[in-house]
């Protein structure tokens, strides 16, 4: 098992590395000269080139990567000039709330199409089965933005049941919290709960075939029991490596909901640097989303060992 | 044989739907088995002994169409709802499968597979379930027993893995087990360990079993009745003893012939069955084996001959020129 | 058991590809749909309707009339013309854009394929690299810092499609290349040059042309994100997103506005996948039977 966790850590690091020079590369291509920027209106031509030097901005672009790099090693990843947070400071304040919202909307979504795939697989070809199949890829054309709109017209603006903006934190007030986070969460759902069962429908329809699925029945142990304990576990692979997918991609991909539904996430934060052109935040928080993106790809890996066995001692 | 047989199967026929046509996997069988007793079903890929065995357990394809009974201890499993059916399967009628690395679940651990049984059917408690599953594995005679419990099917060898299948199969004392080429997919060293287990339990739990297999060799010595099956039907049904004394079959001879023979001269030919096994979705008019038979004359191209019985009423057998004729025609 | 199953198998392989390859009813339906959009897109300047951008203050949010087919706008702007110019905006972004991923990605995975080696690493990494960043926010930052316009949007759009195109293409191009016709060819003495153009290109471009489809689906759904959000096509210019976007602020009164531009939109997207969908269902299983 170590073995495994080594050689999967040795292809990780230079992925990670040139994710950060990718995002320094970006950030320092984008036009529009960050002292400029910075000064506004006493950007004199003597004021902009003393601003540079102090900056460092006049250094070869491959000095000021390791620089930059250095200083993100030790843990510092600049700070804004518009709002004098630190890079981290800025993150730290906005990842609970990017984090309690792909939680809910994960969880939400494995809770509608976990369900689902097993009855449609149990059931496969029936008038169940080809109805939810053809909602499931109904549902992959409806893009967030849409169920947002859907979900904000129905339940703020008719029912009234539910807020459609703001955000509360949860050590302040939890059931105000969880309102907020609601109809974020199930818009969240609604785009992951078709890929969802889509995949664990198709494993486990094949896996129903297997052999060890006929003696299970010849062995005449209860259906359900076929279902969750023989059928689901060896079906999973695929599901667990999607839903880790979805977490990673949702911790810096949710800015449309986050916008729709004005919460403080990160994707926020990254839409609101570049509106402000406030590149060292830019800069800083693509870094970490990329970072954190790779990072649960890398344990995705590893809790497929924890599934299969077979892959734990080498075997499959 | 006294009172009614265990099992007994009537005028049993499975057909499945195809593109090029309907196909009878099973056309027209009829079995009887008597409590404790063995019965061997003896034939080629594609004989339809497979699919014998899943109308025995219901665990046909979706597709698949039934006709005839299928009476187990008094009651018809085609018949019976699906809760009677459950609780039978496992307790009263159990199977063990061709390739046991496909028949046992890998991501289950071997005390799991073996527990959930006793579990389900007579209501084990876990610890219970627990030392009940080592007392079988060890009478199967899997060496450390409790070390096994908490493995994985891949952690075991092929001949041990097969053992864990049977133990899973014995564990509620079945009336009836089916032991589907149960040694196949295994070494041939260990083949004769796994057939002498399986004699060994049914001698001493007095169950009966059903033993499925292409090769004639393995049923000899260790079962009472041997019925041969070909392109869906059984051609041949006889005692043991009677099968291998006065075989009447063409096909049958052709089988016994093909064996390899531990006495023949090496590098000596085996006399393989000239042709193929026929298409199952093209019947022929006349008998299946006559393309193949070298006694075939014109009527068996053209009539299908039906099961008849001999002198003695137990060997029956479906051909108009059974060998013991053709030998006499011969001489 | 060899014939039993050879039949059976044979059954069940024509029934499963029988049911996603259903060129049936929907799949028609789809292209027609989609022969619609394109139509009203290419003639829009021919249809007998009001003009997107004219004005009219007095009809503000004005219901459905037999002057205004679908109402009017927050700017008493007639809502089916915009919608028309919007299916325009939106095809354009939406086709072009997954041509230059098709084009590129497609190139540089046929040739990550056929290649392999040390050349096939680089590739698949940096493509790696590329999906660890959240898609829309480089595009964002790209438009915002380089300027909003069509062209840029496409640009963009089009890179980020370059992966998932590699993808396509290099796995064709994996099961292909060990085949007997690109053995024959290099016997021949072929250059490599002929044997991608010549021989691999032709099969891996019907896998591509099904992803293409596909690509087109996304795209429109990245454009119309984006333009939702008031950063995509710059305005005055307006797809369908920057009207969903612009009906939000009235979804209390007059959420028609929001609901027409959003019901094509979906229209749109579920014909492209549904289409897109049917074809790779058809080209996979050809793939295995070859």
């Amino acid at each position: 098992m170590l073995g495994f966790v080594a050689r999967r850590l040795l292809y990780l690091l230079p992925v990670l590395l040139a994710v950060t020079l990718l995002t320094f590369l970006i950030a320092s291509l984008l036009p529009g000269d960050l002292a400029y920027v910075i000064l506004g209106d006493q950007a004199t031509p003597e004021n902009v080139a003393a601003l540079r030097h102090d900056m460092g901005l006049d250094q070869p672009i491959w000095w000021r990567y390791l620089g930059w790099l250095g200083h993100v090693l030790q843990g510092d990843f600049g700070r804004s000039f518009r709002t004098g947070q630190t890079v981290l400071q800025a993150v730290a304040e906005r990842l609970p709330v990017s984090i309690e919202l792909m939680l809910l909307a994960e969880i939400t979504g494995l809770v509608i199409g976990v369900p689902l795939a097993i009855v449609c697989a149990a059931k496969s070809g029936g008038a169940f089965d080809r109805f939810m199949t053809g909602t499931a890829f109904g549902m992959l054309s409806v893009p967030t933005f849409l169920s947002a709109i859907l979900l904000i017209y129905l339940f703020a603006v008719e029912l009234h049941l539910l807020p459609a903006t703001g955000y509360v934190p949860f050590s302040e007030d939890p059931i105000g919290n969880l309102r907020f986070l609601i109809l974020p969460a199930l818009t969240l759902a609604l785009a992951e709960w078709p890929g969802i069962m889509r995949v664990l429908r198709s494993d486990m329809i094949s896996t129903l075939q297997e052999d060890y699925i006929a003696l299970a029945k010849a062995k005449g142990l209860k259906a359900s029991r076929i279902l969750f304990v023989h059928a689901l576990k060896p079906s999973s692979l695929t599901l667990v490596t999607v839903t880790g997918i979805n977490i990673g991609r949702l911790i810096g991909g949710a800015l449309i909901v986050e916008t729709v539904f004005a919460l403080p996430g990160i994707g926020r934060l990254l839409v609101g640097a570049i509106y402000t052109r406030d590149l060292i935040i830019l800069q800083g928080a693509v870094l970490l989303v990329a970072v954190g993106f790779v990072m649960v790809n890398f344990i995705v890996d590893l809790l497929y060992a924890v599934l299969d066995p077979r892959i734990r001692h080498g075997h499959a | 044989m006294n009172g009614a047989p265990l099992l007994s199967v009537e005028d049993v026929a499975v057909e499945l739907p195809t593109p090029r046509g309907p196909l009878r996997a099973v056309d027209g069988v009829d079995l009887t088995l008597g409590a404790g007793r063995t019965l061997g079903i003896v034939g080629e890929s594609g004989c339809g002994k497979t699919m014998l065995s899943r109308v025995i357990l219901q665990l046909l394809p979706k597709k698949a169409r039934l006709s005839g009974r299928v009476m187990f201890d008094g009651q018809d499993l085609a018949r019976i709802d699906r809760e009677r059916l459950r609780k039978l399967r496992g307790r009263s009628l159990a199977v063990v499968f061709q390739d046991p690395m496909t028949s046992l679940n890998p991501v289950l651990t071997i005390g799991t597979q073996l527990g959930e049984t006793l579990q389900e059917h007579l209501e084990f408690d876990s610890v219970h379930a627990r030392t009940r599953s080592a007392e079988l594995l060890a009478a199967v005679g899997i060496p450390a027993p409790e070390q096994r419990l908490a493995q994985y099917p891949h952690q075991l060898s092929g001949g041990m893995r097969q053992r864990v299948a049977i133990a899973i199969a014995l564990s509620c004392e079945p009336k009836l087990l089916i032991a589907d080429e149960p040694t196949t997919a295994l070494d041939v060293t260990i083949q004769a360990q796994i057939l002498d287990l399986l004699a060994r339990e049914q001698r001493r739990r007095h169950m009966a079993m059903i033993l499925i297999t292409h090769d004639l060799g393995v049923v000899a010595g260790r079962t009472d009745e041997v019925a041969v099956m070909y392109a869906g039907r059984v051609v041949e049904r006889a005692p043991t003893p009677s099968l291998f004394r006065a075989m009447q079959m063409p096909y049958t001879e052709a089988l016994l012939a093909a064996i390899p023979k531990l006495d023949a001269a090496p590098h000596a030919p085996l006399p393989a069955i000239s042709g193929r096994p026929p298409d199952p979705t093209r019947p022929l008019k006349g008998c299946s084996f006559s393309p193949r038979c070298r006694y075939a004359v014109a009527r068996c191209h053209q009539e299908k001959p039906a099961l008849t019985a001999s002198r003695s009423t137990d060997h029956h057998y479906a051909c108009f020129h059974p060998i013991q004729l053709a030998a006499g025609a011969d001489a | 058991m060899a014939t039993l199953e050879l039949a059976i198998q044979e059954d069940v392989a024509a029934a499963s590809a029988r049911q996603p390859g259903r060129l049936g009813v929907l799949f028609w339906i789809a292209i027609g749909w989609m022969a619609l959009v394109f139509a009203v897109a290419i003639l829009a300047d021919l249809l007998p309707m009001p003009s997107p951008t004219d004005m009219d203050m007095l009809e503000r949010r004005g219901p459905v009339s037999v002057e205004h087919w679908l109402g009017t706008d927050g700017l008493g702007r007639d809502e089916l013309a915009r919608l028309i110019y919007g299916a325009r905006i939106s095809l354009v972004v939406g086709l072009c854009a997954p041509m230059i991923g098709l084009v590129i990605g497609g190139a540089l995975g046929m040739v990550a394929g056929y290649f392999r080696g040390r050349f096939e690493t680089l590739v698949v990494g940096s493509m790696d690299v590329l999906l660890a960043f959240p898609p829309l926010i480089l595009a964002l930052a790209v438009t915002a810092f380089v300027g909003q316009s069509i062209l840029n949007l496409t640009c963009i759009l089009g890179v980020l499609g370059i992966p998932a195109f590699m993808r396509v293409a290099r796995a064709a191009t994996l099961t292909l290349a060990r085949r007997e016709f690109v053995i024959a060819a290099q016997a021949l003495g072929a250059t490599h040059a002929r044997i991608l153009l010549r021989e691999l290109l032709p099969n891996v471009l019907l896998p591509l042309v099904a992803f293409f489809l596909l690509g087109v689906a996304i795209t429109i759904v990245a454009e119309g994100a984006l333009s939702f959000l008031g950063l995509g096509v710059p305005p005055p210019i307006s797809s369908w997103g920057s009207m969903i976007g612009e009906g939000r602020e009235s979804l209390d009164v007059a959420p028609r506005l929001a609901f027409f531009p959003a019901f094509a939109f979906f229209l749109t997207v579920l014909a492209f996948n549904l289409v897109g969908d049917t074809l790779k269902a058809l080209t996979d299983p050809r793939q295995g039977a070859l």
